[in-house]
């Protein structure tokens, strides 16, 4: 037959939402510079994305119940999964997010500081529907952090302590069904996805693998999804700033023997 | 007017968002009599197969969906609701509605690669054709998320099978039933067009 029995590799869509807005517009290739979250989301499900992420960055807390109403607005217009992270504290944050229509949801922050709920929210939602974001900086390698990969997070500025292997292992345990393998080191560069940190983690569970940071061309994502073993690849600016439409992405992996879904 | 059966299982709203989208009249229902009047039915689900059973029977739901069967309405089963049908499942010791003769395994993969749950995009292979499948082009994925799969006894229920590791039933159907494994509200344009040739359905197989 030739063909592997394996999954679709994902791409996935991170969108900034700060306010109810989007934090920077996208620039599509064909339409105007827009600050709508639904409208973007649209647009990107229509050009074949397969997952989207809206992350909620709104500093002040007296907005959060925004967030709600652009989880239902995209939930209205786009037909494939999505998640939601940023703020979520509580198994009730959760709750309504699920509700408002997203199909799993992001923790990172509040997870490192209560473990406990990955758990809860596992099983509240079921392990499927939960998703661990791990922000992962390189460190020297220590017997606190033999990977020589450090969990943090604020963005980077706050260091855990916490072995990224161990970390993703726990995790896998406490019930997250997913992971989001962020590279700090690499986040914004454009150089690429951080390769070995990516294919260590892939290697040491047994659930899916989100690899995040770095990624600027399509040959980044073809090498994080075969060298670095991940099994979805979140992509940022390479697709906001329209230099490459989903589609160009998807149609450069097919034809180096990657199993996309082409739309 | 299709009936989307609430038996606190999940993805109804999902569901409901696509219908609603396509502009095809719906509501979520838990009540016996207005799934037994419905036009169409959906029967959609996520979670444990044995909490779901004990709520439809609490509800009164199991029996009217198969009345609702047996005088020919058109059934969609989606996920849990593609499983729960058959006659047993590997996942609870309940009896299940037993509206096509089956069970539902685990997913039993000898390939260390592949991942339980089957969660993600998989494309699928028509085995036998269909009034609500006939909008799929041979490229088309889906979205799934399972680790239990229906496996009816007789090889003429299978419509569509996945390839993942083995060869599972994707979409099983009999007379005016119809489930997919997958999730259709989750399936992009694909996925849209599978709902909409149901809502059209008006139960006969072919």
């Amino acid at each position: 037959m030739g063909r592997r029995a394996v999954l679709s590799k994902r791409i996935i869509s991170c969108l900034d939402v700060r306010d109810g807005r989007l934090a920077k517009s996208v620039k599509f290739v064909d339409t105007r510079d827009i600050g709508d979250p639904a409208a973007t989301a649209r647009n990107y499900y229509e050009e074949g994305i397969d997952e989207l992420v809206l992350y909620d960055i709104t500093a002040s807390s007296d907005n959060r119940a925004i967030m709600i109403d652009v989880v239902s607005a995209v939930a209205a217009r786009i037909f494939i999964p999505f998640s939601v992270g940023g703020g979520l504290r509580t198994v009730e944050d959760c709750t309504r997010v699920r509700l408002a229509g997203a199909e799993k949801i992001n923790l990172n922050t509040a997870a490192v500081a209560d473990p406990t709920l990955l758990t809860q929210a596992s099983k509240a939602l079921g392990s499927q529907a939960v998703v661990l974001s791990m922000d992962v900086l390189a460190v020297p390698a220590s017997p606190q952090t033999p990977s020589g990969y450090e969990i943090v997070t604020h963005g980077g500025r706050v260091r855990t302590g916490l072995d990224a292997i161990a970390w993703a292992r726990k995790g896998m345990e406490l019930g997250a069904g997913e992971l989001v393998v962020n590279s700090i080191d690499a986040d914004g560069t454009r150089e690429g996805y951080e390769l070995r940190l990516t294919r260590m983690i892939a290697e040491a569970v047994s659930i899916p693998v989100i690899a995040s940071g770095g990624g600027g061309t399509p040959q980044h994502l073809y090498d994080v999804l075969t060298e670095g073993r991940a099994d979805a690849a979140l992509v940022a600016s390479i697709l906001h700033f329209g230099e490459y439409t989903i589609r160009e992405i998807k149609e450069y992996l097919r034809k180096r023997g990657v199993k996309v879904r082409m739309v | 007017m299709i009936v989307i059966v609430d038996y606190s299982a999940g993805n109804l709203t999902s569901v409901k968002r696509a219908l609603d989208y396509l502009a095809i009249p719906c509501t979520i229902s838990s009540d016996p009599h207005k799934v037994l009047t419905a036009e169409n039915i959906i029967f959609p689900g996520v979670g444990h197969a044995g909490s779901a059973l004990r709520v439809l029977r609490e509800r009164g739901l199991d029996a009217a969906l198969k009345e609702a069967f047996g005088k020919g309405t058109p059934i969609l089963g989606i996920c849990l609701g593609a499983q729960i049908i058959l006659s047993s499942s590997e996942e609870t010791d309940l009896p299940c509605l037993d509206l096509i003769a089956g069970t539902c395994p685990r997913l039993a993969l000898s390939d260390p690669e592949l991942k339980i749950p089957h969660m993600g995009w998989d494309s699928i292979i028509l085995r036998k054709p269909h009034p609500v499948l006939r909008g799929i082009a041979p490229d088309d994925e889906f979205y799934f998320v399972h680790s239990f799969h229906p496996r009816p006894r007789s090889e003429g229920d299978i419509l569509a099978v996945c390839d993942y590791g083995i060869a599972f039933p994707a979409a099983i159907g009999r007379g005016n039933l119809i489930a997919t494994q997958f999730h259709p509200e989750k399936s992009g344009a694909a996925g849209l067009r599978l709902l909409t040739d149901f809502a059209k359905w008006d139960g006969a197989p072919c």
